[in-house]
Protein backbone atom coordinates (compact mmCIF):
# COMPACT_ATOMS: atom_id res chain seq x y z
CA UNK A 1 0.00 0.00 0.00
CA UNK A 2 1.20 3.33 -0.97
CA UNK A 3 2.11 5.58 2.03
CA UNK A 4 0.59 8.28 0.41
CA UNK A 5 -1.72 8.57 -2.19
CA UNK A 6 -2.95 11.38 -4.55
CA UNK A 7 -6.00 10.67 -6.64
CA UNK A 8 -7.62 13.15 -9.45
CA UNK A 9 -6.42 16.08 -7.22
CA UNK A 10 -8.06 19.03 -8.31
CA UNK A 11 -7.41 22.56 -6.77
CA UNK A 12 -8.43 26.35 -7.73
CA UNK A 13 -7.27 29.62 -7.16
CA UNK A 14 -10.74 31.38 -7.55
CA UNK A 15 -11.54 30.40 -10.98
CA UNK A 16 -8.65 29.70 -11.92
CA UNK A 17 -8.16 25.95 -12.01
CA UNK A 18 -4.32 25.44 -10.66
CA UNK A 19 -4.52 21.58 -10.50
CA UNK A 20 -6.62 19.85 -13.49
CA UNK A 21 -7.32 16.65 -11.61
CA UNK A 22 -3.14 14.68 -10.58
CA UNK A 23 -2.57 11.24 -9.39
CA UNK A 24 0.31 9.98 -7.97
CA UNK A 25 1.46 7.93 -4.85
CA UNK A 26 4.31 8.01 -2.40
CA UNK A 27 5.25 4.37 -1.40
CA UNK A 28 7.06 3.93 2.12
CA UNK A 29 10.67 4.47 1.84
CA UNK A 30 10.86 6.16 -1.49
CA UNK A 31 11.95 9.31 -3.09
CA UNK A 32 9.46 10.71 -5.27
CA UNK A 33 10.01 14.19 -6.95
CA UNK A 34 7.62 16.17 -8.76
CA UNK A 35 9.45 18.34 -11.30
CA UNK A 36 8.11 20.51 -13.37
CA UNK A 37 8.53 24.46 -14.44
CA UNK A 38 7.97 27.68 -12.30
CA UNK A 39 3.88 27.96 -12.25
CA UNK A 40 2.83 24.25 -13.02
CA UNK A 41 1.55 23.56 -9.88
CA UNK A 42 4.12 22.06 -7.91
CA UNK A 43 3.41 24.26 -4.73
CA UNK A 44 -0.16 24.15 -5.03
CA UNK A 45 0.25 20.37 -5.32
CA UNK A 46 2.78 20.39 -1.55
CA UNK A 47 -0.30 22.75 -0.03
CA UNK A 48 -3.15 20.96 -0.87
CA UNK A 49 -1.95 18.04 0.49
CA UNK A 50 -0.70 19.66 3.76
CA UNK A 51 -4.23 21.14 3.90
CA UNK A 52 -2.80 24.15 4.16
CA UNK A 53 -4.82 24.90 0.41
CA UNK A 54 -8.58 23.08 -0.17
CA UNK A 55 -8.94 20.52 -3.12
CA UNK A 56 -11.80 21.34 -4.84
CA UNK A 57 -11.63 17.21 -5.84
CA UNK A 58 -10.15 14.50 -5.11
CA UNK A 59 -8.85 12.86 -2.50
CA UNK A 60 -5.54 12.43 -0.24
CA UNK A 61 -5.03 9.30 1.38
CA UNK A 62 -1.97 8.89 4.15
CA UNK A 63 -1.59 5.85 5.50
CA UNK A 64 -4.59 4.47 4.22
CA UNK A 65 -6.45 7.50 6.43
CA UNK A 66 -8.31 9.99 3.99
CA UNK A 67 -6.66 13.49 5.06
CA UNK A 68 -8.20 15.91 2.05
CA UNK A 69 -10.27 18.04 4.39
CA UNK A 70 -7.81 17.26 7.77
CA UNK A 71 -6.49 20.53 8.60
CA UNK A 72 -2.63 20.98 8.41
CA UNK A 73 -1.68 21.13 12.07
CA UNK A 74 -3.32 17.41 12.22
CA UNK A 75 -1.59 16.46 9.44
CA UNK A 76 1.59 16.93 10.99
CA UNK A 77 0.20 15.01 14.35
CA UNK A 78 -0.01 11.81 11.92
CA UNK A 79 3.44 12.01 11.26
CA UNK A 80 4.21 13.96 7.92
CA UNK A 81 5.19 17.17 7.08
CA UNK A 82 6.76 19.66 4.93
CA UNK A 83 9.94 22.07 4.70
CA UNK A 84 7.95 24.56 2.71
CA UNK A 85 9.57 26.98 -0.17
CA UNK A 86 11.34 29.40 0.53
CA UNK A 87 12.14 28.33 4.10
CA UNK A 88 9.74 29.98 6.00
CA UNK A 89 12.04 29.88 9.15
CA UNK A 90 10.54 31.64 12.42
CA UNK A 91 12.47 35.00 11.66
CA UNK A 92 11.89 36.91 15.32
CA UNK A 93 12.76 33.05 17.40
CA UNK A 94 16.19 31.99 17.60
CA UNK A 95 17.83 29.18 16.36
CA UNK A 96 17.38 27.12 18.90
CA UNK A 97 13.62 28.36 19.49
CA UNK A 98 13.07 27.53 16.13
CA UNK A 99 14.04 23.73 16.32
CA UNK A 100 11.88 23.92 19.51
CA UNK A 101 9.09 24.70 17.66
CA UNK A 102 9.51 21.99 15.58
CA UNK A 103 9.07 19.70 18.31
CA UNK A 104 5.95 20.96 19.43
CA UNK A 105 4.21 17.58 18.85
CA UNK A 106 6.69 15.77 20.74
CA UNK A 107 5.94 14.96 24.46
CA UNK A 108 9.68 12.94 25.44
CA UNK A 109 11.64 16.24 26.41
CA UNK A 110 14.55 14.16 26.77
CA UNK A 111 14.21 13.16 23.13
CA UNK A 112 13.80 16.74 22.17
CA UNK A 113 17.23 17.83 23.74
CA UNK A 114 19.03 14.39 22.26
CA UNK A 115 17.40 15.85 18.97
CA UNK A 116 18.44 19.54 19.00
CA UNK A 117 21.95 18.33 20.06
CA UNK A 118 22.05 16.20 16.73
CA UNK A 119 21.22 18.84 14.73
CA UNK A 120 23.97 20.69 15.96
CA UNK A 121 26.27 18.05 14.94
CA UNK A 122 24.68 17.87 11.64
CA UNK A 123 24.55 21.57 11.34
CA UNK A 124 27.67 23.00 13.25
CA UNK A 125 27.12 26.62 11.95
CA UNK A 126 23.34 26.51 13.70
CA UNK A 127 25.26 25.48 16.93
CA UNK A 128 27.53 27.81 17.08
CA UNK A 129 24.72 30.16 16.33
CA UNK A 130 21.96 28.64 18.69
CA UNK A 131 20.57 32.07 20.44
CA UNK A 132 21.32 34.09 17.74
CA UNK A 133 17.74 35.39 15.76
CA UNK A 134 16.43 33.20 13.01
CA UNK A 135 16.57 36.05 10.77
CA UNK A 136 19.76 37.10 10.52
CA UNK A 137 21.07 33.84 8.94
CA UNK A 138 22.34 33.44 5.68
CA UNK A 139 19.77 31.68 3.21
CA UNK A 140 21.81 28.17 3.26
CA UNK A 141 21.73 28.55 7.17
CA UNK A 142 18.38 29.27 7.34
CA UNK A 143 17.67 26.31 5.10
CA UNK A 144 19.75 24.00 7.29
CA UNK A 145 17.04 25.05 10.07
CA UNK A 146 14.09 24.69 8.20
CA UNK A 147 15.57 21.03 7.64
CA UNK A 148 16.13 20.60 11.21
CA UNK A 149 13.06 21.51 12.42
CA UNK A 150 10.82 19.80 10.04
CA UNK A 151 12.93 16.84 11.35
CA UNK A 152 12.56 17.68 14.90
CA UNK A 153 9.02 16.07 14.49
CA UNK A 154 10.34 12.72 13.81
CA UNK A 155 7.96 12.96 10.69
CA UNK A 156 7.47 9.63 8.45
CA UNK A 157 6.99 10.94 5.39
CA UNK A 158 9.21 14.83 4.57
CA UNK A 159 8.30 16.49 1.83
CA UNK A 160 10.14 19.46 1.06
CA UNK A 161 9.64 22.16 -1.45
CA UNK A 162 12.40 23.56 -3.55
CA UNK A 163 14.62 22.87 -1.12
CA UNK A 164 18.01 24.21 -3.26
CA UNK A 165 16.19 27.08 -4.15
CA UNK A 166 18.31 30.40 -4.13
CA UNK A 167 21.41 28.23 -2.44
CA UNK A 168 24.92 28.26 -4.02
CA UNK A 169 26.10 25.16 -5.94
CA UNK A 170 28.27 24.11 -2.94
CA UNK A 171 25.06 24.61 -0.89
CA UNK A 172 22.83 22.83 -3.30
CA UNK A 173 25.59 19.91 -2.95
CA UNK A 174 24.86 19.79 0.72
CA UNK A 175 21.27 20.18 0.88
CA UNK A 176 20.88 16.60 -1.50
CA UNK A 177 23.19 14.95 0.82
CA UNK A 178 21.05 15.61 3.64
CA UNK A 179 18.33 14.14 1.98
CA UNK A 180 19.85 11.23 0.61
CA UNK A 181 20.80 10.69 4.78
CA UNK A 182 17.87 11.50 6.35
CA UNK A 183 16.40 8.96 3.17
CA UNK A 184 18.61 6.65 4.90
CA UNK A 185 17.55 6.71 8.02
CA UNK A 186 14.45 5.73 7.03
CA UNK A 187 12.23 8.78 6.67
CA UNK A 188 10.02 8.56 3.27
CA UNK A 189 10.90 11.59 0.95
CA UNK A 190 8.76 13.92 -1.52
CA UNK A 191 10.63 16.19 -3.09
CA UNK A 192 9.61 19.08 -5.49
CA UNK A 193 12.19 21.06 -7.32
CA UNK A 194 13.26 22.85 -10.33
CA UNK A 195 16.74 21.50 -10.31
CA UNK A 196 15.81 18.34 -12.10
CA UNK A 197 19.13 16.57 -12.91
CA UNK A 198 20.19 16.52 -9.11
CA UNK A 199 16.58 15.86 -8.12
CA UNK A 200 16.11 13.31 -10.47
CA UNK A 201 19.46 11.40 -9.68
CA UNK A 202 18.74 10.79 -5.85
CA UNK A 203 15.11 9.79 -6.66
CA UNK A 204 13.78 6.34 -7.16
CA UNK A 205 10.62 7.35 -9.16
CA UNK A 206 9.56 10.68 -10.76
CA UNK A 207 6.21 12.58 -12.21
CA UNK A 208 6.77 15.72 -14.59
CA UNK A 209 3.97 18.28 -13.79
CA UNK A 210 3.36 20.74 -16.86
CA UNK A 211 0.41 23.27 -16.26
CA UNK A 212 -1.60 21.23 -13.30
CA UNK A 213 -1.46 17.82 -15.09
CA UNK A 214 0.67 15.29 -14.57
CA UNK A 215 2.54 14.43 -18.06
CA UNK A 216 5.23 11.98 -17.46
CA UNK A 217 6.18 9.37 -15.03
CA UNK A 218 8.93 6.90 -14.27
CA UNK A 219 12.30 6.25 -12.40
CA UNK A 220 14.33 8.63 -11.79
CA UNK A 221 16.76 7.36 -14.36
CA UNK A 222 14.08 7.16 -17.14
CA UNK A 223 12.92 10.72 -16.49
CA UNK A 224 16.72 11.54 -16.69
CA UNK A 225 17.37 10.10 -20.05
CA UNK A 226 13.79 10.97 -21.69
CA UNK A 227 14.31 13.63 -24.37
CA UNK A 228 11.63 15.77 -23.25
CA UNK A 229 12.83 16.29 -19.72
CA UNK A 230 16.39 16.79 -21.08
CA UNK A 231 14.70 19.51 -23.70
CA UNK A 232 12.71 21.47 -21.02
CA UNK A 233 14.36 20.95 -18.02
CA UNK A 234 17.68 19.77 -18.17
CA UNK A 235 19.40 22.56 -20.91
CA UNK A 236 19.03 20.21 -24.16
CA UNK B 1 8.34 65.62 45.40
CA UNK B 2 5.36 67.14 43.60
CA UNK B 3 7.37 65.39 40.34
CA UNK B 4 7.67 62.28 41.79
CA UNK B 5 4.33 62.10 42.98
CA UNK B 6 3.46 63.06 39.03
CA UNK B 7 5.71 60.36 37.95
CA UNK B 8 4.15 58.08 40.03
CA UNK B 9 1.01 58.43 39.05
CA UNK B 10 1.52 58.76 35.13
CA UNK B 11 3.24 55.05 35.70
CA UNK B 12 0.55 53.47 37.36
CA UNK B 13 -1.71 55.05 34.98
CA UNK B 14 0.07 54.20 31.65
CA UNK B 15 0.35 50.73 33.30
CA UNK B 16 -3.30 50.23 32.80
CA UNK B 17 -3.28 51.88 29.13
CA UNK B 18 -0.64 49.42 28.62
CA UNK B 19 -2.66 46.56 29.68
CA UNK B 20 -5.42 47.30 27.37
CA UNK B 21 -2.75 48.21 25.02
CA UNK B 22 -1.32 44.93 24.79
CA UNK B 23 -4.76 42.79 24.22
CA UNK B 24 -5.18 45.39 20.82
CA UNK B 25 -1.51 44.67 20.06
CA UNK B 26 -1.79 41.09 20.98
CA UNK B 27 -4.79 40.30 18.85
CA UNK B 28 -3.42 42.60 15.82
CA UNK B 29 -0.36 40.44 15.49
CA UNK B 30 -1.66 37.20 15.88
CA UNK B 31 -5.64 37.46 14.06
CA UNK B 32 -4.23 40.33 12.06
CA UNK B 33 -7.20 42.25 12.99
CA UNK B 34 -7.81 45.20 14.77
CA UNK B 35 -10.81 44.52 17.54
CA UNK B 36 -12.53 47.67 18.22
CA UNK B 37 -14.95 46.25 20.87
CA UNK B 38 -11.40 45.92 22.89
CA UNK B 39 -12.28 48.80 25.09
CA UNK B 40 -16.18 47.39 25.64
CA UNK B 41 -15.04 44.44 27.17
CA UNK B 42 -13.59 46.73 29.70
CA UNK B 43 -16.88 48.05 30.06
CA UNK B 44 -18.60 44.80 30.39
CA UNK B 45 -15.57 43.91 33.35
CA UNK B 46 -16.70 46.96 35.10
CA UNK B 47 -20.41 46.46 34.77
CA UNK B 48 -19.50 42.73 36.24
CA UNK B 49 -17.42 43.98 38.60
CA UNK B 50 -20.42 46.26 39.94
CA UNK B 51 -22.90 43.82 40.24
CA UNK B 52 -20.84 41.41 41.96
CA UNK B 53 -19.72 43.54 44.24
CA UNK B 54 -23.46 44.24 45.35
CA UNK B 55 -24.05 41.19 45.55
CA UNK B 56 -21.21 39.63 47.51
CA UNK B 57 -19.30 42.28 49.02
CA UNK B 58 -16.41 41.03 48.24
CA UNK B 59 -14.15 42.71 45.57
CA UNK B 60 -11.71 39.88 44.87
CA UNK B 61 -14.91 37.55 44.35
CA UNK B 62 -15.85 40.65 42.17
CA UNK B 63 -12.95 40.68 39.86
CA UNK B 64 -12.61 37.04 39.41
CA UNK B 65 -16.03 36.98 37.74
CA UNK B 66 -15.16 39.71 35.65
CA UNK B 67 -12.19 37.45 34.41
CA UNK B 68 -13.78 34.97 33.61
CA UNK B 69 -16.77 36.94 32.26
CA UNK B 70 -14.29 38.99 29.87
CA UNK B 71 -12.89 35.94 28.87
CA UNK B 72 -15.69 33.87 27.75
CA UNK B 73 -17.43 37.40 26.24
CA UNK B 74 -14.00 37.82 23.98
CA UNK B 75 -13.73 33.97 23.11
CA UNK B 76 -17.08 34.33 22.09
CA UNK B 77 -16.94 37.31 20.39
CA UNK B 78 -13.86 35.97 18.38
CA UNK B 79 -15.81 32.92 17.65
CA UNK B 80 -19.51 34.22 16.73
CA UNK B 81 -18.20 37.58 14.61
CA UNK B 82 -14.35 37.27 13.98
CA UNK B 83 -13.98 33.66 12.77
CA UNK B 84 -15.95 33.70 10.16
CA UNK B 85 -14.26 36.20 8.70
CA UNK B 86 -11.05 34.61 8.83
CA UNK B 87 -9.66 35.60 5.15
CA UNK B 88 -12.47 38.41 4.40
CA UNK B 89 -10.82 42.09 3.30
CA UNK B 90 -10.02 43.63 6.71
CA UNK B 91 -12.45 46.57 5.82
CA UNK B 92 -15.25 43.65 6.67
CA UNK B 93 -13.65 42.35 10.07
CA UNK B 94 -13.20 46.11 10.82
CA UNK B 95 -16.49 47.07 10.33
CA UNK B 96 -17.57 44.04 12.24
CA UNK B 97 -15.47 44.93 15.23
CA UNK B 98 -17.03 48.12 15.47
CA UNK B 99 -20.50 46.73 15.24
CA UNK B 100 -19.56 44.32 18.37
CA UNK B 101 -18.61 47.56 20.36
CA UNK B 102 -21.58 49.45 19.47
CA UNK B 103 -23.59 46.10 20.42
CA UNK B 104 -22.19 45.88 23.85
CA UNK B 105 -22.74 49.35 24.58
CA UNK B 106 -26.26 49.07 23.51
CA UNK B 107 -26.71 45.73 25.44
CA UNK B 108 -25.08 47.78 28.30
CA UNK B 109 -27.28 50.96 28.11
CA UNK B 110 -30.40 48.51 27.98
CA UNK B 111 -29.69 46.59 30.64
CA UNK B 112 -27.76 48.78 33.46
CA UNK B 113 -29.61 52.17 32.45
CA UNK B 114 -27.72 55.07 30.90
CA UNK B 115 -27.18 57.20 33.75
CA UNK B 116 -23.71 56.96 35.41
CA UNK B 117 -23.00 54.33 37.96
CA UNK B 118 -20.52 54.81 41.37
CA UNK B 119 -18.40 51.44 42.14
CA UNK B 120 -16.57 52.10 45.37
CA UNK B 121 -14.00 49.68 47.04
CA UNK B 122 -13.75 51.46 50.12
CA UNK B 123 -11.15 54.12 50.72
CA UNK B 124 -7.28 52.79 50.76
CA UNK B 125 -5.58 55.23 52.62
CA UNK B 126 -2.50 57.01 51.65
CA UNK B 127 1.25 56.07 52.05
CA UNK B 128 3.65 58.25 53.09
CA UNK B 129 7.28 58.27 52.50
CA UNK B 130 8.55 60.64 54.06
CA UNK B 131 7.38 64.13 52.49
CA UNK B 132 6.42 61.54 49.39
CA UNK B 133 2.42 60.98 50.36
CA UNK B 134 0.89 58.99 47.50
CA UNK B 135 -2.26 57.10 47.03
CA UNK B 136 -2.46 53.47 48.22
CA UNK B 137 -4.35 52.53 45.28
CA UNK B 138 -1.72 54.24 42.61
CA UNK B 139 1.07 52.03 44.14
CA UNK B 140 -1.14 49.05 44.13
CA UNK B 141 -1.90 49.79 40.27
CA UNK B 142 1.22 50.20 39.55
CA UNK B 143 2.89 47.16 41.51
CA UNK B 144 0.00 44.75 40.13
CA UNK B 145 0.40 46.27 35.96
CA UNK B 146 4.18 45.65 36.69
CA UNK B 147 3.93 42.39 37.98
CA UNK B 148 1.31 41.15 35.21
CA UNK B 149 3.31 42.52 32.44
CA UNK B 150 6.72 40.53 33.61
CA UNK B 151 4.41 37.89 33.82
CA UNK B 152 3.20 37.65 30.62
CA UNK B 153 6.35 38.58 28.93
CA UNK B 154 7.72 35.74 30.47
CA UNK B 155 5.09 33.12 29.22
CA UNK B 156 4.93 34.85 25.73
CA UNK B 157 9.12 34.01 25.79
CA UNK B 158 9.38 30.61 27.47
CA UNK B 159 6.32 28.51 27.30
CA UNK B 160 5.32 26.43 24.58
CA UNK B 161 1.91 28.20 23.68
CA UNK B 162 3.57 31.70 24.11
CA UNK B 163 6.41 30.75 21.51
CA UNK B 164 3.42 29.25 19.27
CA UNK B 165 2.09 32.88 20.03
CA UNK B 166 5.03 34.41 18.27
CA UNK B 167 5.05 31.95 15.69
CA UNK B 168 1.71 32.33 14.41
CA UNK B 169 2.11 36.42 14.61
CA UNK B 170 4.38 35.54 12.26
CA UNK B 171 4.25 33.23 10.19
CA UNK B 172 0.57 31.40 10.16
CA UNK B 173 1.21 28.76 7.75
CA UNK B 174 4.59 27.31 9.01
CA UNK B 175 2.93 27.35 12.72
CA UNK B 176 0.51 24.83 11.10
CA UNK B 177 3.39 22.79 9.61
CA UNK B 178 4.66 22.46 13.33
CA UNK B 179 1.50 20.67 14.28
CA UNK B 180 0.26 23.87 16.27
CA UNK B 181 -3.78 24.29 15.89
CA UNK B 182 -3.08 28.12 14.72
CA UNK B 183 -7.23 28.53 15.93
CA UNK B 184 -6.67 27.62 19.23
CA UNK B 185 -3.33 29.66 19.66
CA UNK B 186 -5.51 32.60 18.46
CA UNK B 187 -8.73 31.91 21.04
CA UNK B 188 -6.21 31.07 23.77
CA UNK B 189 -5.52 35.23 22.55
CA UNK B 190 -8.61 36.41 22.96
CA UNK B 191 -8.57 35.49 26.05
CA UNK B 192 -5.11 36.59 27.09
CA UNK B 193 -6.41 40.13 26.01
CA UNK B 194 -9.82 39.84 27.98
CA UNK B 195 -8.47 38.71 31.20
CA UNK B 196 -6.34 42.19 31.01
CA UNK B 197 -8.88 43.85 29.88
CA UNK B 198 -10.76 43.22 33.19
CA UNK B 199 -8.35 43.85 35.47
CA UNK B 200 -7.69 47.34 33.00
CA UNK B 201 -11.46 47.79 34.12
CA UNK B 202 -11.09 47.18 37.68
CA UNK B 203 -7.88 49.12 37.90
CA UNK B 204 -9.42 52.28 35.92
CA UNK B 205 -12.68 52.07 38.64
CA UNK B 206 -10.45 52.02 41.71
CA UNK B 207 -9.10 55.64 39.75
CA UNK B 208 -12.11 56.75 38.79
CA UNK B 209 -15.38 54.81 40.73
CA UNK B 210 -17.66 55.76 38.02
CA UNK B 211 -19.32 53.99 35.18
CA UNK B 212 -21.43 54.11 32.25
CA UNK B 213 -21.75 52.12 28.53
CA UNK B 214 -19.13 54.23 27.01
CA UNK B 215 -16.34 53.47 30.48
CA UNK B 216 -14.05 51.70 27.61
CA UNK B 217 -14.50 54.16 24.70
CA UNK B 218 -11.62 56.47 25.81
CA UNK B 219 -9.36 54.18 27.60
CA UNK B 220 -9.79 51.62 24.40
CA UNK B 221 -9.03 54.92 21.53
CA UNK B 222 -5.94 55.83 24.03
CA UNK B 223 -5.03 52.55 24.20
CA UNK B 224 -4.62 51.43 20.64
CA UNK B 225 -3.13 55.16 20.29
CA UNK B 226 -0.33 54.02 22.68
CA UNK B 227 -0.13 50.43 20.73
CA UNK B 228 0.39 52.54 17.43
CA UNK B 229 2.51 54.62 19.23
CA UNK B 230 4.54 51.79 20.25
CA UNK B 231 4.29 49.82 17.07
CA UNK B 232 1.46 48.22 16.62
CA UNK B 233 2.14 43.92 17.01
CA UNK B 234 4.87 44.36 19.63
CA UNK B 235 4.23 43.48 23.12
CA UNK B 236 6.96 45.63 24.58
CA UNK B 237 6.01 48.48 22.25
CA UNK B 238 2.19 48.10 23.60
CA UNK B 239 3.91 48.81 27.04
CA UNK B 240 6.22 51.24 25.97
CA UNK B 241 3.49 53.53 24.46
CA UNK B 242 0.96 53.02 27.15
CA UNK B 243 3.51 54.30 29.97
CA UNK B 244 4.36 57.11 27.74
CA UNK B 245 0.68 57.91 27.37
CA UNK B 246 0.02 57.68 30.95
CA UNK B 247 3.13 59.93 31.90
CA UNK B 248 2.03 62.48 29.05
CA UNK B 249 -1.58 62.43 30.38
CA UNK B 250 -0.18 63.04 34.50
CA UNK B 251 2.12 65.59 32.96
CA UNK B 252 0.57 67.81 31.38
CA UNK B 253 -1.96 67.74 33.62
CA UNK B 254 -0.03 69.90 35.92
CA UNK B 255 0.66 72.84 34.23
CA UNK B 256 -2.66 74.67 34.11
CA UNK B 257 -1.61 76.47 30.27
CA UNK B 258 -1.59 73.02 28.73
CA UNK B 259 -4.12 70.93 30.98
CA UNK B 260 -7.20 71.14 28.36
CA UNK B 261 -4.55 70.46 25.50
CA UNK B 262 -3.75 66.32 26.99
CA UNK B 263 -5.44 64.81 24.36
CA UNK B 264 -4.67 66.98 21.37
CA UNK B 265 -0.82 66.76 22.55
CA UNK B 266 -1.61 62.59 22.78
CA UNK B 267 -2.86 62.07 19.47
CA UNK B 268 -0.97 64.98 18.06
CA UNK B 269 2.12 62.87 19.02
CA UNK B 270 0.36 59.37 17.13
CA UNK B 271 0.03 61.81 14.09
CA UNK B 272 3.85 62.79 14.11
CA UNK B 273 4.76 58.80 14.68
CA UNK B 274 2.65 57.75 11.94
CA UNK B 275 4.23 60.33 9.48
CA UNK B 276 7.63 59.84 10.42
CA UNK B 277 7.75 56.00 11.70
CA UNK B 278 4.85 54.45 10.56
CA UNK B 279 5.84 50.78 11.67
CA UNK B 280 5.56 52.77 15.50
CA UNK B 281 8.56 53.08 17.95
CA UNK B 282 9.34 49.21 18.74
CA UNK B 283 7.92 48.24 15.99
CA UNK B 284 9.74 46.00 13.29
CA UNK B 285 9.69 46.92 9.82
CA UNK B 286 8.00 43.63 8.53
CA UNK B 287 9.65 42.44 5.32
CA UNK B 288 7.08 42.02 2.50
CA UNK B 289 6.75 38.56 1.53
CA UNK B 290 6.92 37.27 -2.02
Amino acid sequence: MALLEVKDLEVYYGVIQALKGISFEVNKGEIVTLIGANGAGKTTTMQSIMGLIPAKAGSVTYNGQDITKMPGHKIVHLGMTQVPEGRHVFQELTVYENLIMGAYTQKDQKQVKRDIEEIYTRFPRLGERKNQIAGTLSGGEQQMLAMGRAMMCHPDLLMLDEPSMGLSPLLVDQVFDIIKDYHKQGTTILLVEQNAGKSLAVSDRAYVLENGRIVLSGTGEELLKSDEVKKAYLGG
Amino acid sequence: MDILTTLINGLSQGGVYAMIAIGYTMVYGIAKMLNFAHGDIIMVGGYTLLIFLNMTGNPLIAIAAAIVLCIVLGVVIEKVAYKPLRGASPLAVLITAIGVSYLLQSIAQITQGSNAKMVTFGDMGVLKFGELVIQTKTVVTLISTIVIMVALSIFIKYSKTGRAMIATSEDRAATQLMGINVNKIITITFAIGSALAALAGFFSLLETPQISSTFGAMPGIKAFTAAVIGGIGSIPGAMFGGILLGLIECFTAKVPAIAPYTGAIEFGILIIILLVKPSGILGKKRREKV
